[in-house]
């Protein structure tokens, strides 16, 4: 197949990178299929070196099971405290990664890197910036600067 | 403003026929200029306001294009100094009030680069990061210049809803900074695919259309062939380029004969030939001859070159039945499904016999899966009957009928069965 001419020139006029949150979501299994899964960890080490190597990886944290969770909400002036989840659902979130990507397509290629993807997925969400945030508030009627903003968050 | 009456106003023609033939070029350069989908596409929305007011006053100026440009960057600086949300602004701005300021010859750029600039709109517009929907909806309001309520009642669906759905994809552009770019070769053959499936997923929800939405709907094959045409302009090497324009042409010729004059669907071999349209079939042979030249077959050539072969015969006796089974049998290798396989199965029966038909017929009878496919137990039906094997055919042609949801079609099944005793 022809290459078209002056291609994958990337859009981002100043080279600003974007932040995108990779959530991965798992099925809770059994502790036999939990101690096979735990076997992938010398990749997944792999995997991290080279993102922070590459300077993408901005934070990377896994999570306790849901039966830890906690979740909270105030409903008519109560508080409410419930041992579980927001949603009980088949895949759980069960860690997350912060990657600094040029685009989506680069956040894209590298989620797909992640050995979880064969048993579970990963979303891939962008990380609002603080300007977008600040505009978004502004519009509301708040009075608020970028620069707070960055400073602030 | 009624049609005749802006056909008759040069102003109103020559904007009208800008819109056509610039607005999607000046769109996908400001596009990359801007950085931002929404802000590109009302700065030039704006410069074609503009236009109505200025062209009147000054006249038509020669290049319109250029004119729209200039206006359409100017339009963008404005609004990109009021709109403090856009994450790279600065860079923006001072990048777009350099080209402003460049002498006017250089206006307009290089060809290569408006051909990449073009291409880097189709890519994005058929992103697989979008829904299918948003991206065949996208495609035709920037691509094709349809108005978001004619993209709805193609679609069937009510326009606020086509409206958020075409406003939602832009902002996923945006905020997940999906790339406003060609892919790299590792990628391009999937991705092109990708698009060729939006164009033709076009082209086939205009062509399947029931009788009493064919005008809305004549629009969506109108509009999947001319970027057809784009595509075929923009990357004029790749075989599968061409084979998807041969394809949707050689379709399109034949548009005004699928309904006979009972309002009847009528299949290929009942056709009436003289309604064909003979420069279209033309035009898609010869696109067709030239993928097959770029010796790199694919789904759409393969399916071109079976439907021409079908059209080129007189009829259904002489048609080149051993030739379409073998392109069938390259669509099966290339693209797996019980739909292909039950096609070179019918097309085996007709070059070599029932019985051999019959055979290939076997395992797919045999899968569970498909046993409420209805095309299957028709086939299954043809071929018994021709085996002779009446009371077989029957019981087929019984099945088939219980499954058909299409009334038409139905009362043909039951001709065939009556025909049998």
């Amino acid at each position: 197949m022809m290459k078209p001419q002056a291609q994958a020139q990337r859009t981002n006029v100043g080279g600003v990178m974007s932040q995108y949150l990779l959530l991965v979501y798992e099925p809770e299994v059994d502790a036999a299929e939990q101690a096979e899964r735990e076997t992938i960890l010398p990749l997944l080490l792999e995997l991290h070196d080279s993102l922070r190597e590459a300077g993408l990886l901005v934070s990377v944290e896994r999570l306790h099971t849901t039966e830890r969770a906690t979740s909270v909400r105030l409903r008519d002036g109560e508080t409410e405290i419930v041992d579980g989840p927001f949603a009980v659902t088949k895949e759980a979130l069960a860690g997350y990664y912060v990657l600094e990507c040029a685009d989506l397509d680069e956040a894209l290629k590298h989620a797909a890197r992640f050995p979880m993807t064969r048993w579970g997925t990963v979303e891939v969400r962008p990380i609002m910036p603080a300007e977008r945030w600040a505009a978004a508030a502004r519009e509301a009627g708040v009075e608020v600067s970028n620069e707070e903003m960055r400073q602030r968050t | 403003v009624s049609e005749s009456a802006e056909l008759a106003d040069p102003v109103a023609r020559a904007i009208t026929s800008a819109y056509a033939d610039e607005r999607a070029i000046v769109l996908a350069t400001l596009i990359r200029q801007v950085g931002d989908f929404q802000l590109a596409e009302d700065a030039v929305q704006d410069a074609f306001e503009a236009a109505v007011t200025a062209w009147r006053r000054d006249g038509v100026p020669a290049s319109a294009g250029a004119w729209i440009t200039t206006v359409a960057r100017r339009r963008a600086i404005e609004r990109l100094r009021r709109n403090r949300s856009v994450t790279d602004r600065a860079e923006r701005l001072a990048e777009l009030t350099r080209l402003q300021d460049e002498p006017e010859e250089s206006f307009m750029d290089e060809p290569s680069t408006i051909v990449d600039d073009r291409l880097r709109l189709i890519f994005t517009c058929c992103h697989p990061a979008l829904d299918m929907s948003a991206r065949v909806a996208l495609t035709l309001r920037v691509l094709g210049g349809l108005t978001t309520g004619e993209i709805a009642r193609a679609f069937l669906v009510a326009e606020p809803t086509m409206g958020k759905r075409i406003v939602r994809a832009k902002r996923k552009i945006a905020d997940a900074h999906v790339p406003y770019r060609v892919p790299a070769d590792e990628e391009l053959p999937d991705r092109l695919r990708g698009v060729l499936r939006v164009v033709y997923l076009i082209f086939n929800e205009g062509y399947a259309a029931a009788a009493g939405e064919r005008l809305v709907r004549g629009e969506l094959c109108d509009e999947a062939t001319r970027l057809g045409d784009l595509l075929c302009e923009l990357m004029p090497d790749d075989g599968e380029v061409w084979g998807l324009s041969a394809l949707m042409l050689l379709h399109d010729a034949r548009r005004d004969a699928r309904v006979d004059r009972s309002g009847r669907y009528a299949a290929l071999a009942d056709q009436d030939r003289s309604l064909w349209d003979g420069d279209r079939i033309r035009d898609g042979l010869a696109r067709l001859e030239r993928a097959v030249r770029l010796r790199r077959p694919g789904e759409y050539q393969l399916q071109a070159a079976v439907t021409a072969l079908q059209m080129q015969a007189p009829d259904a006796e002489s048609t080149d039945w051993a030739q379409i089974a073998e392109l069938y049998g390259a669509l099966a290798r290339l693209t797996p499904s019980p739909v292909v396989e039950l096609n070179r199965a019918v097309a085996v029966g007709l070059a070599d016999g029932p019985a051999a038909g019959l055979e290939l017929l076997a395992p797919l009878l045999a899968d569970p899966v498909l046993g409420r496919y209805q095309p299957l137990h028709a086939a299954h039906a043809e071929l018994l009957s021709r085996a002779e094997d009446a009371t077989g055919a029957a019981r087929a042609y019984e099945r088939a009928i219980a499954l058909s949801a299409n009334a038409v079609e139905r009362d043909e099944l039951q001709r065939r069965l009556s025909a049998l005793r």
